[in-house]
């Protein structure tokens, strides 16, 4: 998969889970903020992780996780660890 | 000692998800009851159930408010959300007057066995979401709708068998009339879900009248085989007379006995005695005789040893004023932990519209039902006091009296 396709995969089920307007997400904005998580809300965003990319996410993994773009960038380097271990 | 009375009912249940749809059900005795293809293939003895339609909250009810609700906890939302329309509540009412809410339930089976299918494949507890927890509390209903509705009074869960639903109201009424607060959302609700009835499908309490589902709940029947389980949620607002008179509230009746006792015998067989020292506090808490109860909104729910036993309670109690008979389980099937609540529903219906529900399905009494004044058809009478019996596993039993308040 393209990075622009898993890019569009993740504001897919962001916007579906979150249920939050798709303009709203840009790489720029706050993502905690747009998305309007709260502790609880974490939880939630490991669960559609793992059932759309297959890896589980550790709390502290989302420490330096500030906008989409961080959000984006931390997916496809584990999407590409994933592939990596594929070959 | 104040006085107690309701001042908002809702529903949504097989037999309706109004009060509209509910009391022309009644009216006409009407089955709620279905061939459920979902148990016929996974291995129920009995395929039948009550049934409602999954509500779709969406748009409602935001996502966080809706994580946290199991099923039953959808439906008690509805049936409240009713029942505090026609109370005339609002949020500035409930929030000065400190409401409190006392539900009814005593499971939550499928957030429980969802959750642990998850963690037994992928063994990773966060895998469950955030909701689960939340859904999957015995409290599942009251911890949602205080948050929901912002209540600030009293708030817990009643978990008393197939009583659950009459405790919550009758705890609640004890609240009002003892000055401790002036407006409770009481209620019951029943999940719907096969699986949170294999274990009571194991003992095989239910009917396998798979060819007439709706002649399958025959309380007081000769020819009974067993109850059908069913669900759905009910939701029965009280306060004080004084705070409902003062805010201009419709008064819909009055509660004012509640009596309640323990067998302290076996754990599913019922008896006589429990029952009528129940039946009986009910009265003196009301201070009024037996003869004075028009209507009795009966427990029985179809099972031979049960209605037998309950019959010879009313008998007891009852024998020389011989009041109408019912029970509404007859077109409801069982409602279980929601029963309690639901029946005083039904119950107000019947008083506000001046007709006695019938008692459906039963065609052949038998040797102690016989002795009772059961409705077998819709009986147009005016209700000015009745009656409510919910019994449960355990041995607790429950009445409660209403009166019309003129």
């Amino acid at each position: 998969m393209k990075d622009q396709e898993i890019i569009e995969k993740i504001n897919g089920f962001l916007v579906e889970e979150f249920e939050v307007d798709a303009d709203k997400i840009t790489p720029d904005a706050n993502l905690k903020d747009t998305l309007g998580l709260d502790s609880l809300d974490y939880v939630d965003l490991v669960v559609v992780i793992e059932s759309n990319f297959g890896f589980k996410v550790k709390g502290e993994d989302f420490v330096g996780i500030v906008t989409f773009q961080d959000f984006y960038n931390y997916i496809l380097s584990k999407v590409g660890e994933k592939q990596e271990e594929v070959k | 000692m104040n006085r107690v009375v309701i001042t908002g009912i809702g529903i949504y249940s097989c037999l309706g998800t109004s009060l509209d749809q509910v009391r022309d059900s009644l009216y006409k005795g009407k089955s709620g009851i279905v061939f459920d293809e979902v148990r016929n293939s996974i291995g129920f003895r009995s395929p039948l159930t009550g049934m409602v339609e999954k509500p779709n909250l969406k748009g409602i009810l935001d996502r966080r408010q809706r994580i946290g609700l199991a099923e039953q906890g959808e439906y008690a939302y509805l049936s409240t959300l009713e029942a505090i329309k026609n109370a005339r509540l609002d949020e500035e009412i409930i929030d000065r007057n400190e409401f409190g809410v006392l539900f009814g339930n005593d499971s939550s089976a499928r957030a429980v066995i969802e959750a642990t299918d998850i963690i037994r494949e992928k063994k990773d507890t966060t895998l469950v979401g955030s909701g689960s927890v939340f859904q999957s509390m015995n409290s599942t209903v009251t911890m949602n709708l205080a948050t929901i509705f912002k209540l600030k009074g009293i708030n817990f869960t009643v978990s008393g068998a197939c009583a659950s639903g009459s405790h919550a109201i009758g705890i609640g009424y004890f609240l009002i009339k003892h000055g401790l607060q002036k407006g409770v959302i009481c209620g019951g609700a029943q999940e719907i879900n096969p699986y949170s009835m294999g274990n009571f499908d194991a003992l095989s309490t239910f009917s396998v009248r798979v060819n007439e589902p709706t002649k399958a709940s025959r309380p007081f029947d000769k020819n009974r085989d067993g109850l059908v389980p069913s669900g759905g949620a009910a939701t029965v607002i009280i306060e004080s007379y004084e705070s409902a008179i003062e805010r201009g509230a419709p008064i819909l009746a009055e509660i004012i006995g509640y009596g309640f006792s323990s067998n302290g015998g076996h754990i599913s067989q019922p008896n006589v005695e429990g029952p009528v020292r129940a039946l009986e506090m009910s009265l003196r808490d009301a201070g009024i005789s037996a003869d004075l109860i028009d209507y009795v909104n009966a427990h029985a729910t179809s099972t031979p040893v049960g209605d037998m036993y309950e019959a010879r309670a009313l008998n007891t109690v009852f024998g020389g004023s011989k009041p109408l008979v019912s029970s509404t389980k007859s077109m409801t099937g069982h409602e279980c932990w929601m029963a309690g609540a639901s029946e005083i529903v039904y119950s107000v219906l019947m008083m506000q519209n001046d007709f006695v529900a019938p008692n459906i399905n039963l065609e052949t009494p038998d040797e102690d039902s016989a002795k009772l004044n059961i409705a077998t058809k819709t009986v147009e009478t005016k209700i000015d006091t009745l009656l409510s019996n919910s019994f449960g596993f355990g041995g607790t039993n429950s009445s409660l009296i209403l009166k019309k308040v003129k």
